[in-house]
């Protein structure tokens, strides 16, 4: 079977003095019929990697191949079955819903009408508005919907929920899940590690430039040997050392989350106990206590060493 | 609804920027009504009905009292009396020419005459007022004269003024609507994005020069057909050519304003770019006043300037009814820019 999407050693260094080398040697297969998640913080090389699967940047070595397809050869055989959201793209904001996909539709040769798109994006109602009365959520998913009018084998998407409200972000999630379920290829970029677990069959995770790891988020959670974090504030005299906890019955890591402390743990009734005994001896008050499910932020932490949202090296954010 | 050929690209991209411009009022009023501004006030201001009268100012004085009658019995002089400082007065603000007064007494008057001789209306004014009034003295012309009075349209400013505003529209029209959207496209990302999808480039490219002759035609009508009503501007050459020419044109300055959008990232830069671009054409290709007043040292460069030929084609139809191979040197030369422009901005325009 051809995959959907295959990096071969990607890389991009964007000329200067040092080199910013946005991508540093990325190796990346999706299979076809799944959603596949690229994860990372702002400045990971997700976009930079999207597009060039999308054929809008081109890479430094290495290459990509789409649906079994060259860049270099088969371009335009490639444009006519994928559809894209770039990150950020203001439509002509004088025309309206239906002008903006038939002017789309026309560039393929086997598109879908039109109107069957809106349709599925749940803008029938919007269809003869002009862009510039939508919201946020309602040009989003314009958006996606000039990607889908191509009627394309694969969708890629850069962080289309960013900045949307949660009912517009679901909104977008049930198409997104449509597409995939009529049997379609999704590559999704974001930085919302719930939109990857509830989305994503497979997915990557980036950072600085490097996949970092790559697996179902079910596997990769269960990968940390934890699926639990207990996370917990004390106050006392004294401030609990930084590896606090660690060495406890049960523990498998410990890190300092901003204000409190986190605990990976295989199994909570073992190592809560423990903890409890732990900060008694030492003389402080337990302040606060929670337990929680791991998530993809967890793997991600492990993985990179710091949080999502912490500013990277060369990253601001 | 759907046909097949309503579903082609290039229709589909022509249909968009037509909507686009039509629903953005400021810039039809713009395109439209501005170069039509141009045309009433210049024509109104630089009318030639009539020669304005020549004005003179007598000082007081009982001995200048058959001088003013005889030059207020012709309707050519506006006469003004006053001291002698007044008189000056109206001299230096410029509105007498000129400054008379009458010395001597009754039978043996001697005309003084102030005038600055640097000014062509009072040496004019001098002249006509001495010729005047030796005439009422008995002066007799000693060789008869005949004038006939010659106004024949397609010599007045005006005949001249509207193929040069004509151009200055194709200009401005071209470099602006297609310069301006192209890199508000460029920003809002849209380029990006159709490079995305199987759109051929030269689809977008050609629908982008196409709407915007588009809309210069009803302009270029328009400008015709009010200068005819209310100047009555006519062309000597045909209307068919004149077509040609504008067309030409518009296609021309399009793609001029490809190559200056080509590559700028910023409303800001490609607006200096234009102005670069289009500074040298407004004062050196003649819209206003002859090219060929510059010193023929610049001529070569004047020669070269893209608008040169399309206004110097347009004059050379319009006033003097030239065929098609008078103008052929012309429509070469807009030609070759158009050519040039087109395939350098094609190679190097950048869609992100």
């Amino acid at each position: 079977m051809t995959y959907a999407i295959e990096c071969r050693q990607l890389t991009r260094t964007w000329p200067g003095n040092p080199p910013v080398e946005a991508v540093k040697g990325i190796d990346l297969q999706v299979e076809q019929g799944i959603c596949f998640g690229v994860l990372g913080p702002n400045g990971a090389g997700k976009t930079t990697t999207i597009e060039i699967c999308e054929g809008l940047q081109t890479a430094t070595s290495g290459e990509a191949l789409i649906l079994g397809m060259s860049w270099q050869t088969d371009a335009d055989r490639i444009r006519q079955q994928i559809g894209i959201s770039l990150q950020e793209t203001r439509l002509s904001e004088k025309l309206t819903v239906l002008e903006t996909l038939t002017l789309f539709r026309s560039f393929f040769h086997a598109g879908l009408d039109p109107v069957a798109v809106i349709d599925r994006v749940s803008l029938r109602e919007k269809m003869h508005a002009r862009i510039k009365t939508l919201s946020g959520g309602q040009k989003q998913r314009v958006a996606v919907a000039t990607a889908l009018v191509g009627n394309p084998q694969l969708l890629f998407l850069d962080e289309p929920t960013t900045g949307l409200d949660p009912q517009s972000r679901r909104d977008l999630w049930r198409v997104i899940t449509d597409f995939r379920e009529g049997g379609g290829t999704v590559l999704l970029t974001t930085h919302y590690m719930d939109e990857a677990e509830r989305l994503c069959d497979r997915v990557a995770i980036f950072d600085r430039g490097r996949i970092l790891a790559i697996d179902s988020p079910q596997n990769l959670i269960r990968g940390l040997g934890a699926e639990h974090v207990v996370a917990f504030t004390v106050t006392g005299s004294q401030q609990p050392a930084e590896d606090f906890g660690a060495g406890l019955p049960g523990v498998i890591a410990v890190r300092l989350e901003s204000h409190q402390r986190c605990l990976s743990v295989r199994e909570p009734h073992i190592a809560i106990p423990a903890l409890l005994d732990l900060i008694n001896r030492s003389g402080m008050q337990l302040s606060s206590l929670t337990t929680r499910q791991a998530t993809l932020e967890d793997v991600f932490v492990h993985f990179a060493g710091h949080g999502l949202n912490e500013v990277t090296e060369g990253n601001v954010r | 609804m759907s046909s097949g050929a309503m579903n082609h690209p290039l229709l589909q991209l022509f249909i968009t920027r037509f909507r686009e411009f039509i629903r953005t009022p400021e810039a039809v009023f713009w395109s439209y009504v501005f170069p039509l501004v141009m045309m009433l006030s210049l024509g109104l201001a630089f009318r030639s009905d009539s020669v304005e009268p020549v004005s003179v100012c007598v000082e007081a004085g009982a001995a200048g009292d058959p001088a003013v009658q005889t030059l207020q019995s012709n309707p050519r002089f506006l006469v003004f009396r006053g001291n002698p400082e007044q008189c000056r007065q109206m001299l230096r603000s410029g509105k007498a020419e000129l400054v008379l007064t009458v010395e001597g007494s009754g039978s043996e008057p001697l005309y003084h005459y102030q005038l600055d001789q640097t000014r062509p209306g009072s040496v004019g004014a001098r002249d006509a007022v001495n010729d005047a009034l030796q005439r009422a003295a008995g002066r007799v012309d000693r060789v008869g004269t005949r004038d006939s009075a010659v106004t024949e349209a397609g010599s007045r400013y005006i005949d001249f003024l509207i193929p040069g505003l004509i151009g200055m529209g194709l200009m401005g029209g071209g470099v602006w609507g297609v310069g301006y959207a192209i890199v508000d496209m460029r920003i809002r990302q849209v380029l990006k994005r159709l490079l995305g999808t199987p759109m051929k480039k030269h689809h977008f490219v050609a629908a982008m020069m196409a709407s915007r002759m588009v809309f210069m035609i009803p302009e270029i009508i328009v400008i015709l057909i009010l200068s005819r009503l209310i100047f009555n501007v006519v062309s000597h050459g045909g209307y068919v050519l004149i077509a040609v020419i504008v067309l030409l044109g518009a296609f021309q300055f399009a793609s001029i304003g490809l190559i200056i959008a080509s590559r700028a990232r910023t409303l800001e830069a490609v607006a200096g770019l234009m102005n670069l671009t289009m500074v040298p054409m407004w004062i050196g290709s003649g819209i206003f006043f002859s090219a060929e007043r510059f010193p023929a040292l610049v001529q070569p460069v004047i020669r070269l300037l893209p608008l040169t030929p399309v206004i110097s084609a347009l004059r050379q139809v319009m006033q003097e009814g030239a065929g098609v191979v008078t103008i052929l040197p012309d429509l070469g030369l807009m030609a070759a820019w158009l050519v040039v422009t087109f395939v350098v901005a094609l190679k190097i325009f950048r869609w992100d």
